[in-house]
């Protein structure tokens, strides 16, 4: 069934700030065994001009994503969520997200579309800090493919 | 910002050093854990096989993160990552053996911007194919 059109343009509230933490950036980059000691190291961080570890690129999308869990499961849009895969992934970066840092997602639905049976939905996530200071952009695209019919 | 590459010694078709990287089902659980991402496809094999897939496969954005090392690797600096951007065309299957899947990848620098930015495209393949699309980084160099 096609989406509701009228949700395109619609934002959701602030997110609650996520609190990153230098041990989950440690934790992140072990996962995906990187070894930049920028990741884990403060004087490093600092050797680079930054004020406390910084986390890899990808690792804001945990916190965008949940914040995306809104719309997802927002009973009025109606997204079949068991049969959603991840379309294509965007950040825009206006710093690295940081140790110390106090994150709040605005969320908002760009596009609806229906392809092919499919519902894909288009998500930006402006993340800032707690002083509002832009931090990262995170666009997400998501598909829900039809069911198989007879 | 600390890039330790230069941007006038770069040029368009400057290729990057390559990389592979090995993803295991051990590897699989320890991104759960970090991401919070526990859908058990990237776990249970006979769920991921329930719904259609051919085994368990590894997290999209596991193979993201995995992909723009090519490019932190190589201007030193993380932090000078602008913009990333990649469609999931495929997946990435990780057998349940000693060996598990592997991700290659190659990057290319295919544009320079302005501010001392270039546009690198990367390309990712697994077992032969192609698993991310319209993959580009811009990044920031000295």
């Amino acid at each position: 069934m096609a989406l509701d059109q009228s949700f395109v343009g619609r934002s959701y509230p602030p997110t609650d700030p996520y609190e990153v933490g230098r041990e989950k950036i440690r934790e992140f980059a072990a996962a995906v065994g990187d070894t930049n000691p920028v990741f884990s190291d403060p004087e490093a961080a600092k050797s680079y001009g930054y004020p406390d570890v910084i986390a890899p690129p990808t690792f804001v999308f945990a916190i965008t994503f949940k914040a995306a869990g809104q719309v997802v499961q927002d009973p009025q849009l109606g997204l079949d969520y068991s049969r959603v895969v991840h379309g294509d992934q965007k950040f825009a970066y206006s710093r690295p997200v940081r140790a110390g840092d106090r994150l709040s997602v605005t969320s908002t639905i760009e596009s609806v579309k229906s392809l092919a049976g499919n519902d894909v939905i288009d998500i930006r996530g402006e993340v800032h800090d707690e002083t509002g200071e832009h931090v990262v952009t995170a666009w997400t695209k998501l598909v829900s493919r039809a069911p198989e019919e007879a | 910002m600390a890039a330790q590459i230069q941007y006038a010694d770069v040029e368009v078709g400057t290729e990057l050093p390559a990389a592979s990287f090995p993803v295991t089902r051990a590897t699989l659980v320890q991104y759960a854990g970090a991401s919070g991402d526990f859908n058990p496809i990237h776990w249970n094999e006979k769920f991921a096989k329930e719904v259609g897939l051919p085994d368990v496969i590894a997290h999209g954005m596991f193979t993201m993160a995995e992909a723009i090392r090519v490019v932190t690797d190589w201007v030193g600096d993380p932090g000078a990552v602008v913009e990333y951007g990649v469609r999931f065309t495929r997946p990435v299957v990780v057998p349940n053996d000693d060996q598990g899947g592997l991700i290659e990848v190659t990057a290319k620098v295919a544009a320079k911007l302005d501010d001392n930015r270039v546009r690198v495209d990367l390309t990712a393949m697994s077992a032969g194919q192609k698993v991310l699309g319209m993959s580009r980084a811009v990044v920031e160099l000295a």
